[in-house]
């Protein structure tokens, strides 16, 4: 009999362990060197494999002589895209990743791979590479978003045509897709303004900046069995993406995620992994495959630059009564999605009668884009939240108060469709209105500036396993892996759901033999999907608590409760039995039916859209243009923090991530379409003396579709970084920079051209 | 590859000389071995001179400190009386690289790394140094500013080491002040950088200085004319703007990932301003 699924509302219950801060399970590992990364797997006889890149940013690949590389001694394969059939059925999508991963007769991109080898060693596999001979012709190319939307720039995909244009084009071009988002009557709304203002804005191409680069250990026998250790924020997704490449069954590869070294989007596609398979098939060997930094660069998935204009309109009351944004962001080589969702996200923070969003997902030749924490929500907040302050200026009113007259609340419609329900924007707004930090004095050459962000959050497809063991401790098992401390979070959801302390909860990552689907840890879907699975994963153990207590006393399950962690006899009749703790239950199981498990599948909906307002004050040298960030505050909603340290955690470190985005991080392409700065070294993440100490308020607007309430948190706060610090420096220094990284020459250029 | 760990100069200048491939001096490290590891260079030999005694010491005498080429950063660093003479080019040495490379980069590997961005390079040139080169044929002493000829080139002749670098004895009333701009606030490279090194007289005036510049043009760049331009002055205003004018002057950068032409001219004569008061307090001015 089909069960029901069971109710995710929220229901406001009180707790007695959420919200608590006990360390995290994976601490000692983390700082002691124990925990296993990507790269830290050896399996005897494992061949060292390395890839061979396009130097070209665009070339039709002649030919590929390997016959050299496969001559010599310790080289045990050598990969084409020859050895990569398309099996993708007429998928195109599919088929892009595959070409992602090894080029077909072209190189879309400067360090597109071409070739691959397996060798003894790395020193062996090094000299084969050098021994692989590739003839290009080059073609002409183009790295710039707005160069590559010419009627004569080089077409980087011919069977690209323009969908969401009618009609459908008959050439190519380089606009994969035109998307538009919005409501009301745009011209109308202009025509009704007393003041309007205008701008277009340009951001750099920016990488998620992990520590960790790709790596992984595959092993495919010649019966099609396969196994693969890989760093990933999903290994499920994985499976099935390098199955359906290489042409195995689902079940017959099992991925195993190891510690991550940070992801922030950059580990939710498939680089590589498919490469390792096709030369340890080829092998008959285990092969490692790792990235350098400088391939990490070149080849995995940096987010992408943009080139976007505002117009926004408000009466002389305040009221924004039109807004309007085009939007260009490139995708690298390959379709993607990024325009459209920085379109969708342009003016999620507002209640607009009349506003329009319109998209062009742009074609250049640089690596694929890929997610990047709040995949494109960053970019389009720079530009709203940069023009929202000239607006206010304009008007003579606070910025503050500006917003808060024109935030969205429950019941706006949002300009992507949705109709809000309750909402954080405002109360994030107010309590930045009310924060000490506001009214904090300013030293010479300082700035306050503030900026908000939303990003929409997922759900998705979730399974947990509960495995209680006979001493009463309990195993939870997720698929979904932790990049942030989830399994904290989870051991308290758990914990607090069977009434037992934390230290008695182990939360494990399975491998994909050992669960169902689980989809990735994206869209700060990992706390509030697996914790939804952990709720109700945890209500089934009780289930079966409370009939094995039943049979423990011999009494109808129907008269057994379970309250604060124990199975109690309810009624008079059993007033003799004591309670039953889940300990007690636990070692009698062998003889009251077995184990005791627990088990949740769900596509978890309901996932809570999330806002966030910062605060940012910076120092601006007016002699050199450097800007120096001096103190900085996120206040973001988070429905319900379940472990208030991690939540905190995630709000500091998507604010770094946009205080570099901010100022110094950029992809620097040459003239030759080779990238110039594929390092630490001239690719400038902050260092830890680069950032003051970044404060954050945690607010609670409970999320509806989740029974704790609970929203994602981990990409909200990197989304206001661009524009607060952009807004800060204008007050700073008296002038306004429309060009991300704010880097020192463009500030310096900038006070130099307002002199 | 073959590895050589002389315990004398001479042994290892013959060793360099006697090489037909190609030959490496390694002292920190820490040019070298980063280059070695992402394949830019593939030596036949490497002589590594840190078990050479004389490379090991800093020694102070009556003309002035002897530094050898494996002393580390972190080492001047921890030499009160070095830093207390010329805190100048121990704060440059010092900005080489994080904590870690601090504790193996050397001066002398900073210079004959070539690079037009090398941080203690300035401060040395400014402090008029001088390098004890050691070859086949015997010993000679270089001025620091003439031992880099180009991005990546030194004079050194094949087998020559240098085996330290000597800072002339310190007059009274004397101060010497390194800095460079980099966009983050530490491990990073110069996008340009000032050196300035300069005496007072009984009045407080300027009696003598040098100035020298770092990445804005193929080597450091000692400017004449930015220490005229402060040279029997307290500092004021117009000399400073004199002396940032004249350092602009002598700016002949490039553009490139680092930093544009602009910017590096224009800040070029902002640092040296900057480091000339910090010099100019050093030495005791008011």
């Amino acid at each position: 009999m089909a069960e029901t699924a069971p109710d995710t509302s929220f229901t406001n219950q009180d707790f007695k362990i959420i919200g608590t801060r006990p360390p995290r399970p994976d601490g000692v590992d983390k700082v002691t060197g124990r925990a296993k990364y990507g790269a830290d797997a050896f399996a005897a006889g494992q061949l060292t494999a390395l890839i061979l890149r396009s130097p070209h940013a665009h070339a039709k690949i002649l030919s590929i002589d390997t016959k050299r590389a496969e001559k010599l001694k310790g080289v045990k394969a050598v990969v084409t895209c020859e050895d990569l059939p398309d099996l993708t059925g007429g998928n195109r999508g599919m088929l892009d990743i595959l070409e992602n991963c090894m080029a077909r007769g072209r190189a879309l991109y400067d360090g597109h791979a071409v070739a691959a080898v397996a060798a003894i060693d790395a020193e062996t596999a090094k000299k084969a590479l050098k021994l692989i001979k590739v003839k290009y012709e080059v073609l002409p190319h183009v790295t710039d978003v707005d160069e590559a939307m010419k009627k004569k720039a080089p077409i980087i995909q011919p069977h690209i045509r323009t969908t969401g244009v009618d009609p459908k084009p008959k050439k190519a071009s380089n606009v994969a897709a035109r998307s538009q988002f919005g409501h009301g009557d745009i011209e109308a709304g202009f025509a009704a303004a007393d003041v309007i203002v205008e701008e277009s804005y340009k951001t750099e191409q920016t990488h998620q900046g992990y520590i960790e680069p790709h790596a992984c250990l595959a092993s495919v026998g010649p019966d099609g069995q396969g196994e693969l250790w890989v760093t990933t924020q999903g290994h499920f997704v994985f499976r099935n993406t390098c199955a359906a490449l290489l042409g195995m069954e689902v079940a017959k590869l099992k991925v195993t995620s190891s510690e991550i070294g940070g992801g922030f989007g950059g580990k939710t596609h498939v680089w590589m992994e498919p490469v390792a398979l096709a030369l340890s098939r080829k092998a008959n060997r285990p092969v490692k495959l790792t990235m350098s930094r400088e391939e990490v660069f070149r080849a995995s998935g940096p987010t992408s630059s943009t080139s976007i204009d505002i117009k926004i309109g408000a009466t002389r009351d305040g009221r924004i009564c039109a807004a309007s944004a085009e939007l260009r962001y490139q995708g690298g080589a390959f379709p993607g999605i990024w325009g459209m969702l920085g379109a969708m996200t342009t003016w999620a923070c507002y209640d607009l009668e009349n506003c329009q969003s319109v998209a062009f997902d742009v074609l250049v030749n640089r690596p694929k884009s890929a997610a990047y924490r709040a995949p494109s929500a960053p970019m389009a907040a720079f530009a709203v939240e940069s023009t929202i302050d000239l607006v206010a200026a304009k008007l003579g009113m606070d910025p503050v108060d500006f917003r808060i007259l024109n935030a969205a609340k429950e019941g706006t419609r949002a300009s992507y469709g949705p109709t809000y329900g309750p909402i954080g924007i405002g109360p994030t707004l107010e309590a930045v209105k009310n924060h000490p930090h506001m009214k904090a004095p300013l030293g010479p050459n300082q700035g306050r500036g503030m900026a908000c962000g939303f990003w929409f959050n997922f759900g998705g497809q979730t399974c947990t396993d509960i495995n209680v063991g006979v001493d009463g401790t309990v195993s939870l098992t997720v698929g979904t892996m932790d990049v942030g401390g989830s399994r904290a979070s989870l051991s308290l959801i758990a914990a607090e759901e069977l009434g037992i302390p934390y230290e008695r909860v182990k939360c494990n990552v399975a491998d994909t033999a050992s669960l169902g689907h689980n989809d990735m840890t994206e869209g700060s879907r990992g706390t509030f999907s697996s914790g939804m699975a952990t709720i109700f994963a945890a209500r089934d153990v009780v289930k079966v608590l409370r009939n094995r207590a039943a049979a423990m006393w011999e009494i109808d399950v129907d008269d057994v409760a379970w309250e604060d962690g124990q199975a109690v006899a309810k009624g008079i009749a059993h007033s003799n039995l004591s309670p039953l703790s889940l300990a007690d239950i636990a070692r009698k199981s062998p003889t009251t039916g077995g184990p005791i498990a627990g088990h949740n599948e769900t596509v978890a909906d309901g996932a809570g859209v999330s806002f966030a307002s910062h605060i940012c004050d910076v120092e601006v040298d007016p002699e050199t243009g450097a800007t120096k960030v001096i103190r900085y505050t996120v206040v973001q909603d988070a429905g319900k923090a379940i472990h208030p340290d991690y939540v905190e955690g995630q709000f500091q470190g998507a604010a770094a991530q946009g205080i570099g985005w901010a100022l110094n991080e950029e992809y620097i392409y040459g003239e030759d379409g080779r990238l110039q700065n594929p390092g630490f070294l001239d690719y400038r993440i902050p260092v830890c003396s680069d950032l003051p100490f970044i404060d954050t308020e945690i607010l609670e607007i409970p999320n509806p579709g989740h029974p704790y309430g609970v929203r994602g948190v981990g990409e909200t706060s990197i989304v206001p970084p661009l524009a607060a610090i952009g807004n800060a420096v204008s007050n700073a220094a008296g002038v306004r920079l429309n060009h991300v990284p704010m880097s020192p020459p463009r500030i310096l250029k900038a006070i130099n051209a307002a002199k | 590859m073959r590895y050589e760990a002389p315990t004398s100069t001479k042994v290892a200048a013959a060793l360099l000389a006697k090489e037909k491939g190609k030959a490496f001096v390694l002292a920190g490290g820490t040019d070298l071995l980063v280059r070695m590891k992402a394949g830019m260079v593939e030596p036949d030999l490497v002589v590594d001179i840190k078990r050479i005694p004389a490379t090991q010491i800093i020694k102070k005498s009556d003309s002035g400190f002897k530094i050898g080429a494996a002393v580390s950063g972190a080492s001047m660093g921890e030499n009160k009386a070095l830093k207390k003479a010329w805190p100048g080019v121990v704060e440059a040495a010092n900005l080489i690289g994080s904590d870690q490379v601090q504790g193996r980069c050397t001066m002398a590997g900073n210079l004959c790394n070539a690079s037009p961005a090398a941080d203690s390079v300035p401060a040395l040139v400014a402090a008029k140094a001088k390098a004890a080169v050691v070859g086949p044929k015997g010993r000679r002493t270089v001025a620091v500013e003439d031992v880099v000829t180009g991005p990546g080139r030194t004079s050194l002749k094949k087998g020559e080491i240098i085996e330290s670098i000597s800072l002339p004895k310190r007059v009274a009333k004397s101060g010497d002040a390194y800095l460079r701009f980099i966009p983050r606030t530490e491990m990073d490279i110069a996008v340009c950088s000032a050196g300035v090194n300069l005496t007072l007289d009984s009045k407080g005036l300027v009696k003598s200085a040098r100035v020298a510049l770092g990445a804005v043009a193929p080597t450091v760049v000692l400017v004449e004319d930015a220490a005229d331009a402060i040279i029997g002055t307290k500092l004021d205003d117009e000399s400073l703007a004199a002396l940032s004018a004249a350092c602009e002057a002598a700016c002949s950068p490039i553009n490139d990932k680092r930093g544009t032409v602009e910017f590096r001219t224009e800040v070029a004569g902002v640092l040296a301003r900057r480091a000339a008061k910090i010099a100019y307090q050093r030495a005791g001015g008011k």
